[in-house]
């Protein structure tokens, strides 16, 4: 092969494209998957609810306590990463503690929740399928905030590992994201059942 | 580095065989769990093709049963064992799971992780200008749950009731209840398993080509200078992350159905007198979910061989690809598209008629966009300087399969004749000809485009000739007449027709749709050979072969991790200045700044290079090297 030298050549300048953190524009198009993931499974139940047959649902009291949990959640995770910012590491930990205490607290909620559906005979099978999405929908929904938990953790051990302060913010700021997102996942799967008994 | 300093442009690297970066790690790094995109494009494309095989023999397995109705398949028996009945036929319902299997294979193993796993794992890097994809070791693991997924449906194949038969499609009841056929027992679990793993799979991916696409591009690669493969990718891999999803949602409510006992699409169903448990379902909700998945997915099967049809062609008839943004606009209408028609394959599930007429509208709109397609392709074909490359003949194949099983589409798309047409060989011969066979033409053009580059050798092009010509000939041969089976009633999926009065007829057409299928099948083993021997054996490649425009060609024979050994070279223009007026060579790489063709240059891309140059201070320049 030849060795080009072209010296002192002007050239157009060739412009930098569009672009943001490749990692968080991933957990975007994630979120978007999760959408429709979810988007599918509501849509079967308008289009089953739609049909004869069909069983109202009562909703578990206990369903509101828990949204209360996880609107609380968020806003300690808003606290986690103003404490970050202002590379306060100590609040950051209390903060991120809380938010995980109260991701546990509503999965303990979302158990009791089920103990509630029992009691009013609304069970996974034998009854009416109106039941069957009752219990799927929490379920698949209590399976993502696992998986956020599983994400908080990591960024819990890394604040301890320094790795998480006001230079280093993206593990964070996507953490928050997703947790944001899966507490308005929530609200609008419960919000959605509240309107579509 | 960003210097802004003038530079010498000297290249300090010795474009060789190969580059001089040191390789780290051991075989399992370089070869098993590498999380170099080029590494895991092979991968794709060696099972793709191990999974192609596989899935062709199915199909002439269950011809044979299909054309010669009174032959004895009793030689078939030390490979299938009890499979082959005492008469030395093939078990009725290992024929449906036949059918079924070759299905699934062909659309989700062949035609959706072989052709995008391999082609955007390979090209999108290598076409945009990154090192490597957004994320490596997500970018692995895709492939190695396509992998897992690949092992436990194969599995299913050796399993005492059979793989699933339900048809690829697992229509509830008959998939929901394992008391219904042997083939909904394990093999059905099993085919839900590998699924939902193969979905992981592709969403992994779908998610990493669409990150790269839009954050990695090199300088200068701005959307409207991408070739049409990447547009084709990031098209397939949006289709892909909204639609995959929601077949996860009903294979999940259908694995609730078989193993816990709901009934989301189970109701009032009798077997053997005994009314089951189970109701309140409903069997037409799956059909629902499932294609809003299916018919997205047609779409994902066929957009990347569109994309890499569209390269081949342009450069080889040495000309621009005409209407490269209406090109663009029909795949994006398209993919829009793909989610509001997937009604149109259930117009005989007793749905509104009024809403059968909406949708049906909706599905002929697909004619526009794909008729944009079809004209630009003709048009780029039309007094171009083409070479037929054994590439440039698949992709041609492609168009003419693109049109001839498109235009059966139309009658299809009409709730009226569907009614008639549903479910008989008219669908088989159409499906196969406009998304199996046009898909599995782009697949093969691509290998035979970009071999030189996954592999650093050329395959043999007379060889090339000789697989084209028996697969196109074949496949039509194969295809046509099952239009008119069709048309006189032949229903899909039967196992024998020699018992009704009325399918009596055709046996000889049967016979002639067989012969061709084992013909088109040895056609494949002339391209196995080629495509083995040429990676040991085969005539060295240069740099760029095919004298094309794009970024890939610009690495080193065999690019190592990075890809580019220096600097990831800059882009300056649109990916087909081919045979441009006033231009040295009837081809200007991307790399070319316009101030280097001022012969050529059109007065907006005079415009341009002041623009340019006015907008540093003073001479401006690319940067430094980083050495």
């Amino acid at each position: 092969m030849s060795v080009d030298i072209k010296e002192f050549k002007i050239i157009e300048e060739a412009k930098k494209p569009l672009s943001m953190n490749p990692k968080k524009f991933a957990l975007w198009l994630f979120m978007m998957s999760v959408v429709m993931l979810f988007g599918a499974w509501t849509s079967a139940y308008l289009v089953k609810r739609a049909d004869t047959g069909w069983a109202e649902i009562i909703l578990p009291a206990q369903f509101w306590t828990n949204s209360v949990l996880v609107v609380l959640s968020s806003v300690t995770m808003i606290w986690a990463y103003l404490a970050a910012k202002r590379d306060n590491i100590q609040q950051l930990k209390i903060a991120l503690a809380a938010t995980m205490f109260l991701g546990i607290s509503f999965l303990v909620g979302q158990y009791m929740a089920y103990g509630e559906m029992v009691a009013l005979k609304q069970h996974l099978t034998g009854s009416n399928v109106s039941h069957s999405f009752l219990w799927i929908l929490p379920a698949v929904h209590g399976l993502h905030i696992v998986s956020g938990l599983v994400f908080l953790a990591i960024v819990f051990i890394n604040t301890f590992m320094f790795k998480v302060h006001s230079k280093s913010l993206i593990q964070l700021e996507m953490c928050a994201t997703y947790w944001h997102f899966l507490g308005g996942l929530w609200l609008y799967l419960f919000i959605f059942l509240l309107l579509n008994p | 580095m960003a210097t802004t300093h003038t530079h010498t442009n000297i290249d300090t690297h010795h474009h060789d065989d190969h580059d001089h970066e040191h390789h780290e790690g051991n075989f399992w790094t370089n070869y098993i769990f590498c999380q170099d995109h080029k590494v895991i494009a092979k991968q794709f494309l060696i099972t793709g093709i191990f999974w192609a095989l596989f899935g062709g023999i199915l199909s002439v397995i269950f011809r044979l049963q299909l054309g010669f109705p009174e032959m004895s398949l009793e030689w078939l028996r030390p490979l299938l064992g009890g499979w082959i009945t005492p008469e030395g036929k093939i078990d009725a319902e290992f024929y449906l799971a036949l059918v079924t299997m070759h299905g699934t294979i062909m659309v989700f193993f062949v035609l959706t992780a072989g052709l995008s796993g391999t082609f955007s794992n390979f090209l999108i890097p290598l076409q945009i200008g990154a090192r490597d994809m957004a994320s490596g070791f997500m970018n692995m693991l895709s492939y190695w749950f396509f992998f897992l997924s690949s092992v436990v449906m194969l599995s299913s194949f050796f399993i005492e009731t059979g793989p699933a038969s339900g048809g690829w499609t697992v229509y509830p009841p008959l998939s929901a209840l394992p008391q219904a056929m042997h083939g909904s027992g394990l093999g059905m679990t099993l085919w839900l398993v590998a699924m939902a793993l193969f979905i992981v799979s592709s969403l992994l991916g779908g998610i990493n080509y669409i990150t790269t696409i839009i954050n990695m591009r090199t300088r200068g690669m701005s959307f409207t200078r991408m070739p049409l493969t990447i547009w084709a990718f990031f098209f397939t891999a949006i289709i892909g992350v909204l639609s995959f999803p929601v077949l996860f949602a009903a294979a999940l409510l259908l694995i609730f159905d078989r193993s816990f006992g709901t009934s989301f699409f189970l109701s009032d169903i009798y077997i053997g007198g005994e009314a089951l448990a189970n109701v309140g379902g409903s069997p037409i909700l799956f059909q629902h979910l499932f294609w809003f998945l299916g018919h997205p997915e047609v779409y994902i099967v066929l957009l990347p061989a569109l994309g890499i049809s569209s390269e081949i062609i342009a450069t080889n008839s040495r000309k621009p690809i005409f209407g490269y943004k209406a090109m663009i606009g029909s795949m994006l209408f398209i993919a829009i598209l793909s989610f509001i028609v997937w009604a149109h394959h259930m117009f005989v599930t007793g749905m509104n008629p009024f809403l059968g007429s909406i949708f049906m509208l909706l599905t002929l709109i697909i004619a526009v966009p794909s008729a944009v397609k079809i004209f630009n392709y003709v048009t780029t074909l039309w007094k171009g300087n083409i070479r037929f490359t054994s590439a440039m003949l698949f992709s041609i194949g492609l168009v003419s399969f693109f049109l001839t099983g498109g235009i059966t589409g139309i009658f299809l798309g009409n709730s009226a004749i569907d009614i008639q047409l549903h479910d008989t060989y008219f669908v088989v011969a159409h499906f196969h000809l406009v998304m199996g066979s046009a898909s599995f033409f782009g697949m093969m053009a691509g290998v035979y485009h970009w071999f030189p580059k996954f592999f650093g050798r050329m395959m043999n092009e007379k060889l090339g000739y000789v697989h084209f010509w028996l697969t196109f000939v074949g496949v039509y041969m194969v295809f046509f007449p099952m239009h008119y089976i069709g048309i006189a009633g032949f229903p899909r999926r039967y196992y024998s027709w020699t018992n009704f009065e009325t399918f009596e007829g055709f046996t000889d057409l049967n016979t002639l749709v067989s012969v061709a299928a084992i013909l088109t099948l040895s056609a494949q083993f002339i391209f196995l050979f080629n495509f083995f021997y040429s990676i040991y054996r085969g005539r060295k490649a240069s740099a760029n072969p095919w004298k094309s425009t794009t970024l890939e060609w610009t690495t080193p024979r065999n690019p190592g991790h990075g890809n580019w050994p220096g600097e990831i070279p800059a882009v300056y223009r649109w990916p087909y200045d081919y045979s441009k007026p006033g231009a040295k060579d009837d081809f200007i790489p991307q790399t070319i700044p316009f101030s280097e063709t001022q012969e050529s240059n059109l007065p907006h891309e005079n415009e341009l290079i002041k623009l340019e140059t006015s907008n540093g201070d003073g001479a401006i320049v690319v940067e430094g090297s980083k050495h």
